[in-house]
């Protein structure tokens, strides 16, 4: 096959490098523009298996909050998404909550976490 | 709670938690944050998705993680917290008077004060978009907070006028709620948020995005039922034949945000009509001896830390003022930000803090240039007689909505008493 040129911007950090690939295949031969490393792993990963950090809320019972963040141990599959966020969907969790707390356990079987993004203190008085 | 206090820092944002941290750090006793919001981490706690901290903690946090980790940190340090509290003012002899639900009006007495009021969304009576005043149309920001802490969605299907980050962010954010954004429309000729947003919030989910368009009207009445769209020419006057009825419930606006200085007009602080905020050193200090300011209230940032970064420096030199250690503020010069480069920060430097730590100068450009910037920091201040070069740097490319950032190191400053300030250029390159 002849190599083929594919432009990209690269989103593992906010300063958003313009990316050139030249490409044969779903085979990365080189990557230009970018300022780091990590633009060339982005441009790799882009092509072959994209993946992005997914954040959201879910519900909270008896917290000082009604909702909870959450966001993902590692980014997940694009094409998961959706699913992803129906299952976040569907939980409540009880206050008090940990940063870092486990929400949902192997999501989708895709060895990625549901974590609590910030501590929730229970509300005052139970009902 | 006692009346008296080494340095109050009003606001809990990321801004207000560094320099209360950094305040005690730096040896302050006696340290108080005040915040009208009943839990500290200001806007970041409506920030729900990632991409904050990867400088300050080499980690991709969502905003409320990374606010999690400097509220952790200040209360270790022994900051003093008084939330559900609204300042009202602030005097010339660092009197605060606050007022609570709790305690009535409260008159507190600080040595030193940090403003990190942070910043507040344009509205549309800012931009004044015709048409009728049906519900539905409300400030990006406002929308976040509803769903992100509340819980609530406020419509079904979105038009987004504004191509900043909080706009692009919410168009996911509503798409992933089950929401439908039919579009985002941007009046200038190009992105007003980050690039990185563009892809991961507006083409992963197939929103279409129109630049050089904008809203001419809202139609409905009890509720928006659908607003007008035309394209823009060059000069930003709408082209009529161009206009277009949207159906859709809920019209939201990202068109800027204003630095929130209410509290520091009050009481005197000087502003720079280019940011908004006050004229700040590279200390944070503002035109007024003891005050100093940092965040959003400045400046608007788009990158937390640098937030965080200024706010440590504001809450140092608060520290050392209300000790009586602060150098005179004789060697303090002024920086100007020249042709291309739209406003700067600092707008002044304090010759003296710069024996510590490199110069770090930020600014926004006017318009995109796509093929290199360079950017110029030369001695002297005016016109053609610039003395001289101290530093240049070559960027790829400068857009309107990513901050420059020139970190200077201090080294290059030994003529600056001379030659009484710095001047800052860019040169765009072309293809
Ligand atoms: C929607 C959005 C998305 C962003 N995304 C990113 C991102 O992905 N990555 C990144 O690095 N940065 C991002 N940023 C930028 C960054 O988060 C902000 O610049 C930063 O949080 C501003 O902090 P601050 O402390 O200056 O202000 P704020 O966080 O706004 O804090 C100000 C505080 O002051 C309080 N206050 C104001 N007036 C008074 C008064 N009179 N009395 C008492 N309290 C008062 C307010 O209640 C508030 O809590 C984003 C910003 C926004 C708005």
């Amino acid at each position: 096959m002849k190599p083929v040129e594919k432009e990209l911007i690269c989103v593992t950090c906010p300063r958003g490098c313009r990316l050139r690939v030249l490409t044969d295949g779903d085979k990365v031969l080189e990557v230009f523009g970018n300022n780091c490393k990590r633009g060339a792993s982005y441009a790799e990963m882009e092509l072959r298996d994209p993946r992005r950090m997914v954040a959201s809320t879910v519900r909270v019972c008896n917290g000082e909050r009604p909702v909870l963040p959450v966001t993902l141990s590692a980014p997940i599959q694009k094409r998961l998404i959706r699913q992803l966020l129906r299952e976040i969907s569907t939980v409540t969790v009880e206050a008090p909550v940990k940063m870092g707390d486990v929400i949902i356990q192997n999501v989708l079987n895709s060895g990625i976490n549901v974590v609590a993004s910030r501590n929730l203190k229970s509300a005052g008085k139970t009902h | 709670m006692q009346r008296r206090w080494d340095v109050v820092v009003i606001g809990t944002g990321p801004a207000g938690l560094a320099a209360a941290l950094s305040a005690r750090e730096h040896g302050a006793r006696e340290v108080l944050v005040i915040d009208r919001e009943p839990e500290p981490g200001g806007i970041l706690l409506q920030c729900v998705h990632n991409g904050f901290g990867l400088e300050t903690f080499r980690e991709d946090l969502p905003g409320p993680s990374y606010a999690q980790r400097y509220i952790d940190l200040a209360e270790k340090a022994g900051v003093r917290f008084l939330m559900d509290s609204m300042v009202l003012s602030v005097s010339r002899d660092f009197r605060i008077l606050i007022s609570n639900s709790q305690q009535g009006i409260l008159e507190f007495q600080a040595g030193a004060v940090v403003f990190a009021m942070g910043c507040r969304e344009r509205s549309r009576a800012q931009i004044r978009i015709p048409g009728t005043r049906p519900a539905g149309v409300y400030t990006a920001g406002t929308a976040q907070r509803w769903v992100n802490m509340e819980g609530l969605m406020p419509g079904k299907r979105f038009v987004i006028l504004g191509s900043g980050d909080i706009g692009m962010i919410m168009a996911r954010r509503l798409t992933l709620e089950g929401a439908e954004v039919v579009r985002v429309v941007e009046l200038m000729p190009y992105l007003s948020g980050l690039s990185r947003n563009l892809v991961q919030c507006l083409q992963d989910y197939d929103i279409p995005l129109f630049l050089s368009h904008t809203v001419t009207n809202v139609l409905g009445n009890n509720r928006v039922s659908g607003v007008e769209v035309c394209a823009v020419d060059a000069q930003l006057h709408p082209i009529r034949e161009s206009a277009e009825i949207i159906p859709c419930d809920t019209l939201l606006l990202s068109v800027g945000l204003i630095p929130e200085n209410e509290l520091s007009l009050k009481t005197g602080v000087l502003l720079d009509p280019l940011t908004g905020g006050p004229m700040t050193d590279n200390t944070g200090a503002t035109s007024l001896e003891g005050f100093f300011a940092a965040g959003n209230a400045v400046h608007v940032y788009d990158l937390v830390d640098y937030v965080s970064q200024a706010g440590q420096a504001a809450g140092k030199s608060a520290t050392l003022f209300a000790a009586g250690k602060l150098p005179a503020r004789a060697d303090v010069f002024p920086v100007r930000y020249e042709g291309a480069i739209r406003y700067g920060v600092p707008q002044r430097i304090s010759c003296s803090s710069l024996a510590e730590e490199p110069l770090v100068l930020q600014m926004r450009v006017r318009q995109p240039m796509e093929d290199g910037a360079e950017f110029f920091v030369s001695a002297g201040i005016g016109g053609e007689a610039t003395g001289e070069l101290l530093f240049k740097r070559k960027f790829p490319y400068a857009r309107p909505g990513e901050m420059v950032t020139l970190t200077v190191q201090t080294s290059a400053f030994a003529s600056l008493k001379e030659c009484g300030g710095l001047t800052v250029r860019v040169k765009e390159e072309t293809a």
